[in-house]
């Protein structure tokens, strides 16, 4: 048995539609094959997994609370995608526009009036565009691997971070705890629905961001801009486009939209700065924008898929015991179907035989 | 105390050296496999987890290779077989390793863990100076080192590295010369994934005999950007390995005699140097313009 692509005339809109949904399919019946190796009862595990989290009002406020930095990562990340920049740093970006943001609340407790949080969210989205812009202007300028930039700097912001939390900022009333003072009310991201909840206003600057998102990249010159970079530099160069402006242009708005998460998730959920403010929602955007099929209101619906699984992998350790970094496998695992798929749109799939393809193969077939 | 110093290089360094040296190969075929990270964690927590059941270090070894290879083997099924875009599924094996890892090592985080014993000669090992550090290394140092010789002298020397760097530079061509491209593609990448195994249970039987989640902490990604340091040439692999390594001791030394720079701004140190080097090493365009394998990341679909 072989595997042969036969490549398609033209893309086929049915799998395009599709193939999101096939990956899904495939990773929950991965995830019951992984459990009954766990020796868990897969269709139990499953049940804790993904469908428990979603019976309860509370829990469907923490699945948007979980959704909304992974929304908002993930459709910045779509535009450095389509336009052939690899931004894989955005975790850095994050957490550089939760420090950038939370400079107010924390070096001037004093200073508490409604102009602050505009002002937080402000500076949230430069911190984190200023962050992104160091990749992206290495690239433009030197032609410097933005891959590798962008990640490393993660590193950096995390390291930061906790020196910051641990030095500086750490609350002086705070019995040494690496932590710094807790956001004062002014600070604070109200909740949509107090009485229900804890989901705040995150959710609504990434679904408001996905959906002028949408609307640039599928109604705008500058989404056609986008495109043709990324897809053909060639084209682009004919067309007038400049790759540096590019470059800067993608890295400023995936800096910015995860900066915006960043002082999101620190003003609306937690509270204040902490050693570790994100479990990987940096990392997991990315299979949020690829499960989105990099389409800002697929992103929407994705980043959702992606909030549950975080949720479901604390549900399985409480209830079946099994460790939430299943969680982690199963975004993995998720990406990797998500890719295969999208193979289906480009190429259809023959299966022959290796004995009757060896006894037909022309001369000019490769050994 | 120099002598310590240069033998703790030594064991920071040799991990970069053997996963960057596995993906050099790779990338020399054409293939860039982002996944490094993940495939390194794999190995270290299979190495880790095999050599305390099994109470031999070097099943551990020999276990964490087979890893190695086969989640390369996987990545391979995907970016060759169905032509998925490399730099994502890299990606995907990277965050899809950690998880595994995570999974696998929950129940072994606190234990102590096996360690590889070193290699000593005597008499010659007891040599003031350079005895230990030149004969008596744990055996894995031994092996970096002629991983790099085997690797130089196959790619520049044997037909078969002609054949890979054909492979890497112009597919078609070679395709049409009768070089099965996706084939040596296969192997390629499955001797990257071993090394970075291999490089992985260093960490965690060699470097430090514990499993810690995330232990890497980035040294897969580290080893990729050592490949465009040493722009794709085996022997400039050791100098940016051990220039990384005697950074990161480096660092660790300054934090143990109490240097007045917070501890964190030392530990970035390796990342930040990584950005620094990548950008000196990008802006020579003619170095790597005439080193890069011409067909990095680009898939090949064989037509028939």
């Amino acid at each position: 048995m072989r595997i042969e692509l036969v490549k398609r005339p033209q893309s086929s809109p049915l799998f395009s539609a599709l193939s999101p949904f096939l990956a899904l399919l495939l990773t929950l019946f991965a995830g019951a094959v992984m459990f009954l190796f766990l020796g868990k009862n897969p269709l139990e595990a499953l049940y804790f997994f993904f469908i428990d989290p979603l019976l309860e009002t509370w829990s469907l406020h923490e699945l948007m609370v979980k959704a909304a930095p992974l929304i908002l990562i993930g459709v910045g990340l779509s535009v450095c995608y389509l336009s052939n920049n690899w931004n894989i740093g955005a975790e850095g970006q994050f957490i550089v526009g939760a420090i950038a943001g939370s400079i107010l609340p924390v070096m001037f407790p004093g200073f508490q009036t409604w102009i602050v949080l505009p002002l937080m969210l402000l500076m949230g989205v430069l911190g984190g565009a200023a962050y992104a812009a160091i990749p992206a202007f290495l690239k433009a300028r030197f032609n410097t691997n933005e891959i590798l930039v962008s990640l490393m700097l993660v590193y950096v912001a995390e390291l930061f971070l906790d020196w910051l939390v641990r030095g500086p900022w750490r609350n002086p009333e705070g019995y040494n705890f690496p932590e710094t003072r807790n956001f004062h009310d002014f600070a604070v991201l109200p909740e949509i629905w107090p009485d229900a909840g804890r989901a705040h206003w995150g959710i609504i600057f990434a679904i408001a961001a996905a959906l002028v998102l949408w609307f640039v990249l599928s109604r705008t010159l500058k989404g056609i801009e986008v495109k043709v970079v990324g897809q053909s530099p060639r084209a682009g160069r004919f067309g007038g486009f400049s790759r540096a402006r590019m470059v800067i242009f993608a890295f400023l708005v995936s800096g910015a939209l995860a900066g915006l998460a960043g002082i999101s998730e620190v003003s609306g959920a937690i509270g204040q700065l902490r050693p570790a403010i994100s479990p990987g929602y940096g990392f997991t955007a990315i299979i949020v924008a690829f499960l989105g099929r990099l389409n800002p209101l697929g992103i929407i619906a994705a980043g959702f898929v992606l909030a549950l699984s975080y949720l479901g992998g604390e549900a399985a350790q409480i209830s079946i015991g099994v460790t939430d970094k299943t969680a982690r496998a199963f975004q993995g695992m998720l990406l990797f179907f998500v890719l295969a798929c999208d193979c289906l749109i480009h190429y259809r799939i023959r299966l022959t035989r290796t004995v009757a393809a060896r006894s037909t193969e022309a001369p000019a077939g490769h050994a | 105390m120099l002598e310590s110093v240069l033998l703790t290089i030594a064991t920071a360094a040799t991990p970069l050296l053997i996963a960057a040296i596995g993906e050099l190969v790779a990338e020399r075929s054409g293939v860039l496999n982002l996944g490094v990270e993940g495939m390194m964690i794999m190995g270290a927590v299979t190495g880790f987890s095999v050599s305390l059941l099994s109470g031999s270090a070097w099943l551990g070894v020999v276990a964490a290779i087979v890893v190695g290879a086969a989640f390369a083997l996987l990545f391979g099924f995907l970016t060759l077989t169905l032509v998925t875009n490399q730099v994502a599924t890299g990606l995907a094996l990277t965050l899809f390793g950690l998880g595994v890892s995570g999974m696998i090592g929950e129940s072994f985080v606190g234990q102590p863990g096996m360690r590889l014993g070193v290699v000593d000669i005597p008499v010659l090992s007891d040599l003031p100076v350079v005895g230990r550090l030149v004969f008596g290394q744990d055996p894995l140092f031994y092996l970096s080192l002629l991983l790099t010789a085997g690797v130089a002298y196959f790619l520049f020397g044997t037909r078969a590295g002609l054949m890979l760097r054909a492979v890497g530079d112009n597919p078609a061509s070679a395709h049409a010369q009768g070089i099965s491209v996706i084939g040596i593609r296969y192997l390629a990448v499955m001797f990257g994934g071993a090394c970075a195994g291999l490089a992985g249970a260093y960490l965690s039987l060699v470097y430090t005999p514990q499993w810690v989640e995330n232990m890497t902490a980035g040294r897969g990604w580290i080893a990729l950007a050592l490949v465009v340091f040493a722009s794709w040439r085996p022997w400039r692999v050791i100098a940016g390995a051990y220039l990384f390594g005697g950074v990161t001791i480096g660092q660790l030394h300054a934090q143990a005699i109490g240097v007045a720079i917070p501890s964190q701004m030392l530990s970035s140190l390796p990342y930040v140097a990584t950005i620094v080097v990548l950008v000196v090493i990008s802006q020579n365009r003619r170095l790597t313009m005439m080193n890069t394998p011409a067909s990095l990341g680009r898939p090949f679909v064989p037509d028939r």
